[in-house]
């Protein structure tokens, strides 16, 4: 009775194994934290005299590519994850590691917009839509590092996995993803309630 | 997992233990300390109280030369006392130490779903509380904009409140951590036959605890960044335009509102209400149901209700808000959802209620501080109606009334119950069983005390005391008349002999460990599945496979020999 049961294969009644609830559950967790800064947005928007349009402040074409960068991420998150389920590593090395340099290429981005901003002297204290910005988009990118050390894991160290429980490393793949596609998803809200609304 | 085989060095055993009843162990140790500590901050602000502006005993020399508490150390050492006891204290106690410990063990399973998980949410809740400890030492002591830490005071305070929002971030990734561990345990690792209904109740409170902790916790992470970025990076989010602070336009952007903050807070923080005491009730469930020797009267009822509980929970926070101007339409939706949310816990606590009827009652001190806890309980949920309702709360907000509210419900209320779950594990724990008659004298001298304390505060409250100034500014000078004012110094004896009452239970908790009465494995002759484990239970917990086959309360059920089953015993024999 020492070994936890349901790591890799499912319980039979919920269908689940542990680690997938466990993420399920830790995602609804953080849509109550970006909620809880989408309303303070809305809150703040309703209550200022004035709102300036997101477009006359960012850069709109940066922002499309970086959230075209973010969307490729995805689905070559999900193609590493297809490429294990097919028992094909070296593909799965591939795509993970495209996955890591696309998500590099939009903190880069993203770091070029924040010193052009800087230089055009706009801090999080310029007004309440710089102080939103920087905060939500701030936070944004926590999460993508996140993301990378996960992924950077999985790519290198954790990848020692596959050959003495392939399933289990599957299952952490597919996990890695849905995280991924979460932190995807919170910047395809971003980036419209930013800028262009 | 390879990991958890074999020897294990010192630290990974007691230290960076992944076990759950090693972590249990951690958490409940660390949470006693925590509410000494909270304790002892209330303790010195009592004495201010009771006799203003005169040197304090004992521990005078650290308030300064004097040795009088000053009305700014006042502030902090109130913000924390609150902090300490909710958040480092009580839910600590509650969740993390008795939900880790029995959780698992009531459900039958081998560990937590995540141990490692489980370790970093210990270590998590430490560094918080560390921090916490640490900010009494930055220039201007310890936060002291109250807990709620509301702005723009609180943007504006000492460097102590960055070191508030620093140490609660701590405190709410250890929360989340330790949530998603105990939902997916709950739902994943139930052995076999324990279906949903015949969980004990207090799974199900843990279980409903943990998505209120989940999901109300981080809007007021939200509210912290948001916070550290006004303190830090000099955003508005919550200060308006044309703050003046000490006769000078503050130079803020501005545009901010303080109200984002009281909502966001509250969001997490009446949530939290039912996250101090929905697991007492549960522990208050298993030392009831034990102690009357028959099923608990309308265990359905109490599920449903718990659940119930926990929605209605994110749909009140605003009548902590009635005084903001919101308006009469929002404040007549919250009066509403408030006095709906009261039904599930009238409903919880008729069902202890009833449960006593017809029981043959075994006088134990787990009971005692079981059965102390439903008036108490009960006094402070009724005295809560008026609170709710916002003509009743415009006069009584912000003053003692309130104090003594919510106080009846988690000092009389949810920290009976983690003692009755002291008393009531411990053998559980250690094999051994705590000794009776100091049990007593523990229960009865704090039963008297704590209606010594809490008890004038009513009164105090209805006269308009208000609850957070070091002199009682000029609400004194109207209480004048009310005949109240004396009972502050009967509040503080009672409180500082409160103290004294603690002696016999940390004596005889220290002393028991080794000292105590050896008993068996099922000392109380009880029918969860805890108790079919050795005392204490071992790495995995159980030494053969369970399953249960029956639901969690099977006591006297006719014609059986015994007048307990326990659910994981297959026939009557």
């Amino acid at each position: 009775m020492e070994t936890i049961p349901y790591t890799v294969t499912p319980r039979e009644d919920t269908g689940l194994i542990n680690a997938k609830l466990g993420i399920w559950l830790f995602l609804a967790s953080e849509v109550m934290l970006f909620g809880g800064l989408f309303s303070a947005y809305i809150f703040l928007r309703l209550g200022a005299v004035s709102w300036p349009e997101g477009s006359s402040i960012l850069n709109v074409p940066i922002g499309t590519f970086n959230t075209l960068v973010l969307i490729g991420s995805s689905v070559t998150m999900v193609l590493s994850w297809a490429a294990l389920a097919e028992k094909r590593f070296d593909r799965f090395r591939l795509y993970l590691g495209l996955t890591m340099l696309l998500s590099l290429l939009f903190l880069v981005v993203k770091g070029f917009e924040y010193s052009e901003k800087f230089s055009h002297h706009l801090y999080p204290a310029s007004s309440s839509f710089m102080a939103i910005y920087f905060t939500l988009t701030g936070l944004h990118a926590l999460h993508i590092i996140g993301g990378l050390v996960v992924n950077g894991y999985l790519w290198g160290p954790g990848s020692k996995m596959w050959a003495s429980d392939p399933e289990r490393f599957t299952n952490r793949v597919e996990i890695a993803g849905l995280y991924w596609h979460f932190v995807d998803l919170v910047w395809i809200f971003l980036f419209p309630v930013l800028y262009l609304l | 997992m390879a990991e958890v085989h074999g020897e294990q060095s010192f630290w990974r055993k007691y230290i960076f233990s992944i076990d759950h009843k090693i972590i249990g162990i951690q958490y409940g140790i660390t949470a006693l300390f925590f509410l000494l500590f909270g304790f002892i901050l209330m303790m010195i602000m009592r004495w201010q109280l009771a006799y203003p502006e005169q040197p304090v005993p004992i521990i005078g020399w650290l308030l300064g030369e004097e040795g009088i508490l000053l009305p700014e150390v006042y502030n902090s050492l109130g913000a924390m006392h609150g902090t300490i006891m909710v958040f480092l204290g009580i839910v600590p106690l509650s969740v993390g130490a008795f939900g880790n410990y029995f959780v698992p063990l009531q459900i039958g399973a081998p560990d937590m779903t995540f141990p490692k998980l489980n370790m970093a949410s210990y270590w998590f809740y430490f560094l918080g509380g560390i921090v916490m400890l640490a900010s009494f030492f930055v220039p201007g002591g310890a936060a002291n904009s109250g807990w709620t830490s509301y702005p723009p005071l609180a943007v504006i305070a000492t460097m102590g409140q960055t070191m508030w929002l620093v140490g609660m971030v701590f405190l709410i990734t250890s929360s989340l951590l330790g949530a998603v561990n105990f939902i997916t345990t709950i739902i994943q690792l139930r052995v076999k036959g324990l279906t949903w209904m015949r969980l004990p109740f207090f799974v199900w409170s843990q279980l409903v605890t943990a998505f209120l902790l989940l999901l109300a916790f981080p809007p007021l992470e939200a509210a912290g960044v948001m916070q550290l970025m006004d303190r830090l990076a000099g955003t508005s989010f919550f200060l308006p335009s044309g703050l003046v602070v000490s006769g000078q336009v503050l130079e803020v952007t501005g545009g901010g509102s303080p109200l984002l903050w009281q909502h966001l807070f509250w969001f997490l923080a009446h949530p939290e209400v039912y996250v101090l005491i929905l697991p007492a009730m549960g522990i208050v469930a298993e030392v009831l149901a034990t102690n009357i020797r028959k099923p608990l009267w309308g265990y359905r009822a109490m599920v449903y209700s718990a659940v119930f509980l926990g929605f209605m929970s994110f749909i009140v926070w605003a009548h902590h808000m009635f005084l903001t101007g919101m308006g009469t339409t929002l404040s007549g939706f919250f009066q509403t959802t408030t006095m709906i949310i009261s039904i599930p816990s009238v409903i919880i606590l008729t069902a202890f209620l009833l449960s006593l009827w017809g029981g043959s009652i075994r006088f134990t001190t787990p009971m005692l501080f079981a059965l102390g806890f439903i008036p108490m309980f009960g006094l402070g949920g009724l005295t809560g109606l008026p609170l709710g309702l916002a003509p009743a709360d415009i006069h009584l907000h912000d003053t003692y009334y309130v104090i003594a509210h919510f106080h009846y419900m988690v000092a009389p209320g949810t920290i009976f119950a983690l003692f009755a779950g002291v008393y009531h594990w411990f053998p559980k724990i250690t094999g051994r069983r705590m000794n009776e008659t100091l049990g007593k004298i523990h229960f009865w001298g704090s039963f008297v005390c704590m209606n010594g304390i809490f008890m004038p505060m009513f009164a105090q409250g209805m006269a308009g005391i208000s609850r957070r100034l070091w002199d009682g500014g000029i609400s004194y000078q109207f209480a004048q008349d009310a005949g109240v004012l004396w009972s502050n110094e009967l509040i503080s004896i009672s409180a500082w002999v409160l103290f004294l009452f603690q002696i016999p239970f940390v004596y005889n908790l220290i002393r028991s460990i080794k000292g105590g009465e050896i008993v068996d494995d099922n000392p109380w002759e009880a029918t969860t599945l805890e108790w079919a484990a050795p005392s204490p239970p071992p790495h995995g917990n159980f030494t053969e496979p369970l399953t249960v086959y029956r639901p969690a309360y099977e006591y006297s059920v006719p014609g059986a020999v015994k007048d307990f089953l326990p659910q994981h015993q297959p026939e009557e024999g």
